[in-house]
């Protein structure tokens, strides 16, 4: 195709655009809403997945040593823990480091209170025991559980599991409401495109009779329908940026828990702008292109 | 002589069931005037929308310069239609678009360069003397006015063959005599024409082959005939 016929279709395509104001204002529309619910369905999903990831790589199993074992029990015990099937990696973790840990995740008020504890460390040592993958974890700390010197064990499987399930469910709601306004967002565009079609039937008669070709009359409508899509996504990108931004503001100064940190917001938002353009322009291009195709037979 | 358009035994049933043409053999040869004419209803539109492929006959086969058009694809039929001009009873024009838009339409939408556009609507509305009405809107224009924009827009891409569908039939009589003028003119630099109409005192007087169809079969096909039908 020439330069200027490109240029042609492109303008075409604006002034249809233009020619049903009010059907591409709702189309639209219709695409904004689907645009934004599933940005934030977007944000969300990759947000506990990260999520689910940081959790899974901390699926240990804390094995905490009796208070009355000997130095020389420890050790044995440790080169038991090594022998379970299962074990990629074993770290041991004195009571003082257990509880340096412990004050570092406490928030700046309680700290004193728990500086107190220095004098008298009420903690166990203990073993942290990684499984070669998190569904063996289970195995290991049952295993571990049944050695001597062991006061209890401790394992985060059912976190996790909790979390696969809220997860799937999640994800099925979000599939049937992304659908469902897909589908709507892309009947109201093929409407939309369909009354240009019904305005413009001489024309494209006439296009036919010289010999236009089938690709060249659908250009315009393939870039209307386009159009339609992309500005769609304005607001939504807007949107998501926006909120985002705040939300991680907000969220990331109040709950300072280590793990469940939000993604950062760049470049999360701007994959994710790309992806909003991206079906945009896909829900208009199909769009267009159903609704024309019926009017090109003959 | 080179056959230009050439029909084996072309029969027409519409969809709907209603049959338009039975058994149709036609040779028509390139630089030959044609009218075809017959009653309302006889199957004169359907004669000439084959020939451009509006319309596929439901048996046999038509022949444009050899190549029988019902094996072409469907994408292949523009290119059949760039061969073929064709003239309405109610000229088609875009209203929006001044008298040299309307016919430089035609070499746009086959991606003609800028400059060769200009030239050859230039050119056609010479031919029809349109020269200076170019900027004019159809609405601005009288009837045979805008019926010879619609020639200019035929002719415009050289085709082979120009088919007119009653083109003076809007038109008063005087008028009529202009666009038959026009159309002779074309006919005179080579080009193949095919018209069907209901007026007499034309057919009877510029005298031409005549194809008559009645209820769809050809009864009657005369060099330089007359009309032959009481009215
Ligand atoms: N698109 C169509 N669908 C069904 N029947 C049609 C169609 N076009 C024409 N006909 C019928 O075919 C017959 C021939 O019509 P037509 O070719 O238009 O005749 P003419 O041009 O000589 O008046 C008529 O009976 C008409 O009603
Ligand atoms: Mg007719």
């Amino acid at each position: 195709m020439k330069g200027r016929t490109l240029v042609r279709h492109v303008r075409e395509g604006f002034k249809n655009l233009g020619r049903n104001g009010w059907m591409s204002f709702a189309s639209i529309s219709a695409v904004t809403i689907m645009l934004i619910v599933v940005g934030a369905f977007l944000l969300l999903v990759m947000n506990i997945n990260h999520f689910i990831q940081t959790v899974e790589e901390d699926v240990e199993v804390r094995v905490y040593v009796d208070l009355t074992a000997t130095e020389e029990e420890q050790k044995e015990l440790a080169e038991e823990l090594k022998q379970i099937d299962y074990v990629e990696s074993i770290t041991y973790l004195s009571k003082d480091e257990g509880l340096d840990q412990l004050i570092d995740s406490l928030g700046e008020e309680n700290r004193e209170v728990f500086e107190s504890l220095r004098e008298e460390n009420p903690l166990n040592d203990a073993f942290i025991l990684h499984a070669e993958e998190p569904q063996l974890t289970k195995q290991v700390a049952t295993s571990a559980e049944n050695l001597s010197h062991v006061e209890r064990v401790n394992y985060g499987k059912d976190v996790v599991e909790q979390l696969f399930t809220v997860t799937n469910v999640l994800r099925t709601v979000g599939i049937v409401l992304i659908l469902g306004l897909t589908f709507t967002a892309m009947f109201l565009i093929s409407n939309t495109i369909k009354l240009t079609i019904v305005a413009r039937q001489k024309e494209i008669q006439i296009m036919k009779l010289v010999g236009a070709t089938n690709g060249f009359i659908r250009w315009p409508f393939f870039v209307e329908g386009f159009l339609l899509g992309v500005l769609g996504a304005i607001i939504p990108i807007a949107i998501i940026i926006g909120g985002y931004q705040y939300l991680y503001a907000n969220f990331m100064n109040q709950l300072s828990i280590d793990f469940a940190e939000l993604l950062p917001v760049f470049p999360l938002t701007l994959q994710v702008s790309a992806l909003l353009i991206g079906i945009g322009a896909l829900v208009g291009v199909w769009g267009s292109l159903m609704s024309v195709r019926k009017f090109l037979k003959v | 002589m080179m056959i230009m358009i050439e029909m084996r035994n072309v029969s027409k049933t519409y969809a709907n069931g209603v049959p338009a043409l039975h058994s149709i053999d036609v040779v028509i040869e390139k630089g030959e005037f044609v009218y075809i004419v017959g009653p309302s209803g006889a199957g004169k539109s359907t004669f000439i929308k084959m020939i451009y492929r509006e319309e596929r006959p439901t048996e046999g086969s038509v022949f444009i310069q050899g190549s029988d058009i019902g094996k072409l694809k469907e994408k292949q039929i523009p290119y059949l239609r760039r061969k073929i001009g064709v003239i309405f009873q109610d000229f088609k024009l875009l209203p929006k678009l001044s008298v040299f838009e309307n016919v430089a339409f035609a070499l746009e939408v086959i991606e003609e360069p800028r400059d060769v556009i200009r030239q050859r609507v230039m050119e056609v509305l010479d031919i029809v003397h349109l020269k200076s009405k170019a900027r004019f809107l159809p609405d601005e224009l009288s009837g045979g006015e805008q019926q010879r924009v619609s020639i200019a827009r035929a002719i415009v891409n050289d085709p082979h063959v120009v088919i007119a569908d009653e083109p003076t039939g809007n038109l008063d009589p005087e008028t009529a005599w202009e666009i038959m003028d026009i159309l002779e003119d074309i006919n005179r630099r080579g080009t193949t024409i095919l018209m069907a109409t209901h007026n007499q005192s034309i057919v009877n007087t510029i005298k031409k082959r005549v194809i008559a169809i009645e209820s769809g079969r050809i009864v009657r096909d005369e060099w330089r005939g007359g009309y032959g039908y009481e009215r």
